[in-house]
């Protein structure tokens, strides 16, 4: 149910491109680039920081500012949200405050970032592409009858000032650059963890542009029963992991996944897994890495056994140091892996592990080893 | 009650390949599938047909032989398929393709009756935007519950749903009113093995085909390529990257191998050795 990759694609890009026009007089006055910051229960999402850190590089590249729109209800988690955001890099801020707003429904928030939009008009709107970011995404780029690239892996302008928006497609096997040039604003998703954190510098908080949300209760149709939170919810996990060892289809096996965790267990690491192995039941959805799976961007990625299809890279390629253990040298992996072995990874593995117990932990030793 | 579930048709994705030199997909002979995350939205739709009576309808849009992915869809127990097929849909970015699917689902509903709820997969697992599902949604003005893991009630005389749905950090538990559009979450349900009764009718069935002028579709200017905001400029492989891989040779004796790997990790990461001895005795 989405953006068909179309069988002809390289003669249908050309004729798209070629249908390129001046963009039309109502959309000239679009500017600057906005990041919708995303708040849920007073806690600023981390990819909307990540997203101000990119968003900023894009506004100094067109020379115009950096906007967040913060959406809540009126509290102190709320403007919290709005100063963290100068500190990230923002120039000003759009406030939607309102109590209609204390928990993310789709009726009022489309409301109010639409009603944001169309009265102060960004060229670029960019947003998480998590659970609610998506779920917003869409609903507002259909309102406004916009273009909206999900998941993007790269963010760029052209050279005429136009977003060029970089994501995988034909289900992650190639990478393609999308524009939306004839329609403003340009919005586009990007997954948690594609873009590099940026660092927080202390700033007095700038100015504050509110707008009021022009519904009452009665309007929203959609009601909230309760709200479960994740019982694991705030706990380290793979995505924010400073060490990953991984596992591919190279593995022989789900039960060969024991050497992926005994290593991870020795270096203090999450675990992980390429698509295919989730495909085929050896590991569960939440331990996949890669574009419809985690990102990650850990300090230290060991990959055994994974070819490294463009799918997989895209999610694996903020990493400091990317291993890859592969018995096939020309396996993909080896284009970005910084360092590489051509070996079996069954075989290698409880070697790896052992070299590591031996370096590291003399006193451990055999409380690891066991 | 009616339900349209919105499928696509796929090409298998475990079986794609890309040409080394044009870097293009090698379409030829890859077979194609319904959309795995599909399968969790038909399942539910069934169920609720089961408890609650009425009929499914499920609808796609594609090229002529998505035929076949219909024909699936009502082997799994689907009352009817309706294809919406034209060359002016072709290169449809996901703006237009929710302004054709509700176009047919409008026109679906005109000839078969409206429809209680739409229900679509979470995304498609060849271009995994998930903004089809929304787009259809807000053109309908249908309430929109995504990510949905479970339906907890369904009140048919009194217009109510209630779901719960999958949100960051936890499950939020939403009542709303019908019709609604609900994207369905994987790993929701299991998909049913069809009966023989429903394979005989599906064999025997006839897909309902619709161009865009069938689907009521007046203004073409929304649809394919010339409805579509987006524009692919270009399709790539990325590159290898610059510094090329530093190959650790193998020894005959694995334990050499390996004490040569953390040389080479620790000397381009000296700070790790120091992270994980602090792990380690931390656990």
């Amino acid at each position: 149910m989405t953006e068909a990759p179309k069988p002809a694609a390289p003669a249908a890009a050309g004729s798209r491109a070629s249908m390129k026009k001046e963009l039309p007089e109502h959309f000239k006055a679009y500017k600057h680039v906005w990041v919708y910051v995303e708040v849920e229960r007073g806690q600023v999402h981390p990819v909307s920081f990540e997203l101000l850190g990119e968003g900023r590089k894009l506004a100094n590249k067109l020379g115009v500012d950096l906007a967040a729109v913060v959406i809540g209800p009126p509290d102190e988690g709320t403007r919290t949200a709005v100063a963290e955001t100068f500190c990230y890099g923002a120039d000003l801020a759009y406030l939607v405050e309102d109590p209609l707003l204390t928990h993310y429904r789709n009726e009022p928030y489309t409301r109010a970032l639409t009603d944001v939009v169309n009265t102060y008009k960004p060229e670029i709107l960019l947003l998480g592409a998590t659970t609610l970011g998506r779920d917003l995404a869409g609903s507002v780029a259909t309102t406004l009858l916009t273009g909206l690239t999900a998941d993007c892996t790269e963010l760029d302008v052209d050279a005429d000032a136009s977003l060029a928006a970089t994501r995988p497609t034909f289900g992650g096997s190639l990478l393609c650059t999308i524009y939306t040039l004839n329609f403003r604003p340009q919005m586009a998703t990007v997954r948690p963890r594609v873009m590099a954190m940026p660092e927080r510098v202390e700033k007095p908080v700038g100015r504050v542009i509110t707008h009021k949300l022009d519904m009452v209760e009665d309007d929203i149709v959609t009601k909230i029963l309760s709200f479960i939170p994740d019982r694991d919810a705030g706990k380290a996990n793979l995505a924010y992991a400073d060490i990953v060892v991984a596992g591919g289809l190279g593995l022989g096996g789900a039960e060969n996944f024991q050497l992926v965790k005994g290593l991870a267990r020795v270096l203090g690491a999450e675990y992980g897994c390429s698509r295919p192995v989730v495909q085929k039941g050896w590991q569960p959805y939440e331990r996949q890495i890669g574009q419809t799976g985690k990102t990650i961007r850990p300090k230290l990625y060991i990959a055994a056994g994974i070819s490294g299809a463009i799918q997989h890279r895209v999610g694996v390629e903020g990493a400091d140091l990317i291993v890859a253990i592969n018995t096939d040298k020309n396996a993909p992996i080896f284009d970005f892996a910084h360092v590489g072995l051509v070996t079996d990874a069954v075989r290698f593995l409880p070697a790896l592990t052992d070299a590591f117990i031996r370096r590291l932990s003399p006193h451990n030793r055999d409380r690891l080893a066991g | 009650m009616h339900i349209v579930v919105c499928i696509k048709q796929v090409p298998d994705s475990a079986q794609i390949r890309v040409h080394p030199v044009t870097n293009t997909i090698m379409r030829q002979g890859v077979p194609t599938i319904i959309n795995p995350y599909d399968l969790y939205a038909l399942e539910e739709a069934l169920r609720l047909r089961d408890q609650h009576g009425g009929e499914v309808t499920v609808l796609t849009m594609g090229p002529p032989n998505a035929e076949d992915t219909l024909r699936k869809a009502l082997t799994f127990g689907a009352d009817r398929a309706v294809l919406l097929t034209d060359r002016f849909f072709a290169g449809s970015d996901t703006l237009a393709t929710s302004f054709a699917l509700s176009s047919a689902i409008a026109k679906v509903a005109q000839v078969y009756g409206a429809p209680d709820i739409v229900f679509t997969g979470k995304q498609t697992i060849d271009g995994d935007t998930a903004q089809v599902g929304p787009g259809i949604a807000k053109r309908l003005k249908l309430l929109q519950l995504t990510y949905v893991s479970r339906i907890a009630d369904l009140d048919l005389a009194g217009r109510t749903i209630s779901v719960e749905r999958r949100s960051e950090g936890g499950v939020q538990q939403l009542r709303t009113t019908l019709p609604a559009l609900i994207t369905m979450l994987e790993g929701t349900n299991d998909m049913r093995r069809g009966t023989m009764k429903d394979a005989l009718r599906a064999a025997r069935a006839e897909v309902v085909i619709w161009s865009a002028k069938d689907a009521g579709i007046e203004d073409l200017t929304k649809c394919g390529l010339r409805g579509s905001p987006t524009v692919v400029k270009r399709v790539f492989a990325p590159g290898p990257r610059a510094e090329k891989a530093e190959m650790i040779e193998i020894t005959p004796a694995a334990r050499d191998t390996a004490d040569s790997l953390l040389d080479a990790i620790f000397s381009r990461q000296p700070k790790l050795e120091a992270d994980i001895a602090a792990a380690q005795a931390a656990l």
